[in-house]
């Protein structure tokens, strides 16, 4: 949507570099980890080499009395002070452990802190810390969450008698009669791989206590500062008004930094105790081993088709291996699978039965894209499977069961109503950018050759724009607030907390166009509470969506006070002014101009205005989503398996995504990038492996593989604009759409590559081992 | 992630290096790129009192021709070995293998000779110094030794390099044959699940086939080097020679990679090391 300023084209759908850019780039930028304050202490935790024991005595005095060491805490020494670690998600018959900060009488997963040693230097809390003595007795595993549900299964918790924490279904349509109906039945049962999330910068936090004022300031890397604010006074003891939180720079979070963690709560509880800051940096092997995973979830997948390819029903029941404690949604995680199962197709009947289950692994959470990734990797590939057995093209399945533009607004089996989408429109445009024809004689052409050469096509529909109060957990609203300073600079502030996605700009474009200001003369606030003093936070690729809107709810509220303001020095009537480059005149006058310098000195200095007239200028804004955004698009992959080793190379890559109108298409090309990235770990190599002891065997980055520039093709990006009716900008969100559509088009090339040999499906990621083990296989039948 | 305490110095000279080799018995460790030894350290899995930097003795960072061996340095880093002419010219398969390993800040830091001495049985000098039928100068307090690269590597993380001794040169036998370094990379770390290097000496009409990453020792591959001996190099004989790459040894496996696939990757990279190196 661009927005005109008369004759000139403005900031919005300019593809515009950041701002954050430079600071970043020249690497003078503050992260948690550049904070130094005077009498700052360093707090290293002790963590269990156990997935599952019993904690029978720790001995400090040893590390208490090591050079430097300010205190040694253990769990019978601070969980009474601290409180039990949230879970914002509830189900009627959730069980839920006691998640104190540090391990009381058990560990249960390995990376458990047991204990913290305080010191004067990071180097002498890590030499303390290998002092504390903990006598261990090693008790059952439980890893697997199949088996956990079996009769006699060791139990994650004991006390709660049972490894099933809770049971949730999703029904909509009649779904026997639709399996009843059915020409035929597809299943297939799907592993949806653990995996570690990984930013680049760990966790890490400094909490610093005023005792004059009785305050307490918690720096930490983290998406959520305002819901921290909400969730730790209660756990330490401290009034709301009397924290302030703060994210300074976050160098990634992708979902796993959208928690509030043991070790945030703990120092800050130590800051107030022991009268002095506390600093703690996360270790890479931490992040592996207690930063929360994403993903890993299993089932057994049925849909019933018609023989013409149009599907029924769904039907599965899906395990959700929630690790060994509820973070913050980790139980609601395969609940947003559950919504989006049905993708974007037209199913009339659905049904999603879910055990979550615990076991002896770090907790599993939200993971850029959060349960809808699990949903379209499950259906995308069920597509595939229903047209390789009725012998059809899965293009053309896909198309018979889209919904049509004109059947927008549509609601779904799964209760939900999708906004707006043109889905067909988007896998043309895909097919057209992929010159679709060509590279199916291309397929042809290298299979007579000998090669095994498949093509992947994902049409996938997410959820964004969280959302709606009244579906989430704490409120959905975004708060935003926009000032005109004195000298008529304009200062933006949002209760979102950007890590990467990029606001500073886009919130600069969409205000600056909107007041007719030069971008340069506008900041962008966020991140910290005492600054921003509402706001829920980014994650759910809602920023846009629900702070723009809130921020264009701002501006309109100035711009309607302006008006007057200038109306009344130009003594004419609002209605009789208008505004246009930044200035506001009497309509058709050719007088004089009021800019935003005069009106802002006018409002402030307040001389001059009309009796009764508020001074300032400056609005803030809740903004309260009507309903999720639904963005969409097509995904289309070419692979080719090296036939000798298993190896899969990525020929041809196109995505077209539609996130509605594109304040800043850079961005949305950015963060589509990215998200591919992310997905060619998980469809080809990433995954987070436990031994049958709970050992983490991933938990470094020589075990762990990331994608590496030599992995990431040359994609070819499209789109398609849909605005979405439910927000006055018409946008939509782009953070996950990556991670959503690219890894079943992946999945779906290699195993339409494997597709002559009689490979029908193989469970992510599709490593070379795996696969040559299938084309060996399929070599022998 | 910090390491523990420890003490520092910089011998001058490798006397002065030896000497306090020895002075500390089992407690000191060199300190040459520091790639392997540092994470270690920060792990605290090693936990040296005192660390002897010997990155200042030039002597062992010289390459150069000497009597009809291409002489390299124990401390010439990996990317030093990469873009020196006299490698290119003389022993290009070294500057193969110096190119595949890890990532340019490993390749800047990290050095031929630690990286031997450290014998991580997935790194890759290993497979070009006993396809090349290299020697190793080892100094220790009392006298010089040569030892052959097929005696060096004796298990995972062990050589022949007694705790007071340094490894100060290897020397490769030029002009070496035509060669080729083929490697499967752990995904992760760059590592080699396996790592073949395969070198030509047509005069003698034999191969040499070395192999690193698959076994806990890295080996020269004699079943296919003797199936080859005196037979001309096609695709049907290399092919079937190939066969023999992991015979005769225990192949590894972890998450990265089963034996068996290890044993096959063994197969088809010395198939295509010969195929490329018979080219060349």
């Amino acid at each position: 949507m661009s927005t005109t300023t008369g004759e000139k084209i403005g900031y919005v759908g300019r593809a515009m570099k950041r701002v954050e850019d430079p600071r970043l780039v020249k690497g003078i930028a503050t992260y948690v980890d550049d904070l130094r304050l005077p009498g700052m202490l360093h707090a290293v935790f002790v963590r269990s080499p156990h997935a599952h024991a019993r904690v029978k005595r720790i001995r400090t005095d040893a590390a208490r009395a090591a050079g430097g060491v300010v205190g040694v805490f253990t769990g019978a020494e601070v969980n009474a002070q601290c409180g039990t670690i949230p879970c914002a998600s509830s189900f009627p018959d959730l069980k839920s452990p006691k998640h104190t900060v540090l391990a009381g009488d058990r560990a249960y997963f390995v990376g458990h802190p047991v204990a913290v040693v305080v010191a004067a230097t990071p180097y002498a809390a890590a030499d303390a810390a290998e002092l504390v003595d903990v006598d261990y007795e090693p008790l059952p595993v439980v890893t697997d969450p199949e088996k956990a549900l079996e009769a006699g299964s060791p139990l994650t918790h004991p006390d709660l008698g049972t490894n099933a924490a809770f049971t949730w279904n999703l029904t909509g349509g009649d779904i026997d009669a639709a399996f009843a109906k059915a020409d035929r039945v597809i299943r297939q049962r799907m592993y949806h791989q653990r995996l570690t999330p990984m930013p680049i910068e760990p966790r890490g936090c400094v909490a610093s206590y005023q005792p004059g004022e009785g305050t307490l300031t918690l720096w930490t890397s983290t998406q959520i500062p305002h819901l921290i604010r909400t969730l730790l006074p209660g756990m330490i003891g401290i009034a709301e008004n009397k924290l302030r939180v703060v994210a300074p720079e976050v160098g990634g979070g992708f979902g796993a930094k959208l928690n509030l963690y043991a070790e945030e709560a703990l120092c800050s509880h130590l800051a107030m105790r022991l009268g002095a800051p506390v600093k703690w940096i996360e270790g890479r092997r931490e992040n592996a081993a207690a930063t929360i995973h994403g993903r890993d979830q299993v089932g057994d997948y049925e849909v019933a088709v018609s023989k013409d390819g149009r599907i029924l029903g769904l039907r599965n029941r899906t395990i959700a291996d929630l690790g060994s404690y509820l973070q913050l949604l980790t139980p609601a995680i395969p609940t947003l699978t559950g919504l989006v199962v049905t993708g974007a197709y037209k199913i009339p009947a659905v049904r999603m039965d879910v055990v979550g289950v615990y076991t002896n692994k770090m907790s599993t959470d939200a993971y850029r894209g959060a349960g809808r990734p699990e949903a379209t990797y499950l259906i995308e590939r069920l597509v595939d499977l229903v047209a390789a057995e009725l012998g059809l093209d899965p293009v053309e399945v896909r198309r018979r069961n889209f919904p049509a533009p004109e059947e927008f607004p549509f609601n779904t089996a799964t209760g939900l109503t999708f906004d707006s989408g043109n889905y067909e429109g988007a896998l043309r445009k895909a097919q057209q950018l992929a010159r679709w024809d060509e590279l199916v004689a291309r397929r042809t052409s290298r299979r007579r050759a000998g090669a095994l050469f498949g093509i992947g096509v994902s049409t996938y529909v997410e959820i964004c724009a969280m959302g709606p109060s009244k579906a989430m957990a704490a409120g959905g609203w975004e708060w935003g607030c926009v000032r005109i300073e004195i000298s008529g600079k304009v200062t933006v502030i949002t209760g979102v907390t950007p890590h990467g996605q990029g606001q500073e700009t886009t919130f600069a474009q969409i205000v600056a166009d909107r007041l007719g200001v030069p971008i340069e003369d506008i900041v962008v606030l966020h991140g910290d509470t005492s600054v921003a003093h509402y706001g829920r936070d980014t994650y759910g690729s809602r920023g846009t969506a629900v702070c723009g809107s809130a921020i264009v709810m701002c501006v309109d509220r100035i711009l309607e006070k302006a008006r007057r303001l200038a109306a009344a020095l130009l003594d004419a009537r609002p209605e009789q002014v208008e505004f246009a480059d930044g200035a506001f005149a009497v309509k058709g006058s050719g007088g004089k101009r009021l800019g935003w310098t005069e009106l802002a000195g006018e409002a402030y200095i307040a001389k001059n205005l009309p009796r009764g007239f508020e001074p300032g200028l400056e609005a803030s804004a809740f903004f309260e989503p009507e309903n999720f955004t639904f963005p969409f698009g097509t995904h289309i992959c070419a692979v080719e398996v090296n036939r000798d080793t298993g190896d899969v190379t990525i020929v041809q890559y196109v995505a077209v995504d539609d996130c509605g109108n594109q304040i800043n298409p850079l961005l949305v090309e950015g963060q589509v990038q990215g998200g591919i990235a992310h997905s060619i770990g998980q469809a080809l190599f990433e995954r987070t492996v436990y031994d049958e002891h709970g050992q983490l065997l991933t938990g470094e980055f020589m075990d762990y593989p990331m994608p590496r520039a030599e992995d990431i093709p040359d994609y070819v990006l499209g789109s398609t604009v849909t605005p979405s009716p439910v927000n006055p900008l018409g946008v939509k969100g782009v953070g996950e759409a990556g991670t959503i559509g690219a890894t079943p088009a992946i999945a779906n090339a290699v195993m339409d590559a494997l597709r002559p040999l009689g490979v029908t499906h193989l469970d992510l990621p599709l490593a070379p081992e795996k696969l040559w083990r299938a084309i060996r296989q399929g070599h022998k039948e | 992630m910090s390491t523990a305490p420890f003490n520092y110095t910089r011998p001058k000279t490798l006397d002065e290096a030896l000497a306090l080799l020895t002075a500390h018995g089992g407690n000191a460790k060199l300190l040459a790129g520091g790639h392997s030894l540092i994470p270690a350290m920060k792990l605290r899995l090693a936990q040296p009192k005192m660390l002897l930097d010997i990155t200042r003795l030039e002597a062992l960072r010289r390459i150069e021709e000497r009597d009809g061996r291409l002489v390299i340095g124990a401390l010439a880093t990996h990317a030093e070995i990469a873009a020196n002419r006299t490698v290119a010219s003389r022993c290009p398969l070294l500057a193969e293998v110096a190119a595949s390993i890890g990532d340019l800040q490993v390749r800047n830091r990290g050095t031929i000779g630690g990286s031997i001495v450290h014998a991580d049985p997935a790194a890759d000098w290993p497979a070009a110094i006993l396809a090349l039928d290299a020697e190793l100068e080892i100094a220790g307090r009392m006298r010089r030794r040569m030892e052959a690269a097929g005696d060096f590597f004796m298990d995972i993380f062990e050589t022949s390099v007694e705790p007071d001794e340094i490894l100060c040169e290897i020397r490769v036998p030029v002009p070496a044959g035509p060669g080729a370094y083929v490697k499967t990379a752990q995904k992760a770390s760059g590592f080699a699940l396996c790592g073949v290097a395969a070198v030509v000496d047509a005069k003698a009409r034999r191969v040499r086939v070395a192999v690193t990453g698959v076994a806990a020792v890295p080996y020269r591959a004699t079943g296919v080097e003797e199936a080859l001996a005196g037979k001309p190099l096609t695709a049907e004989t290399i092919a079937a020679a190939a066969r023999h790459a992991a015979a005769d040894i225990t192949p590894l496996g972890d998450i990265h990679a089963s034996a068996e696939y290890r044993a096959h990757l063994a197969e088809v990279n010395t198939t295509l090391a010969l195929q490329r190196a018979a080219a060349r």
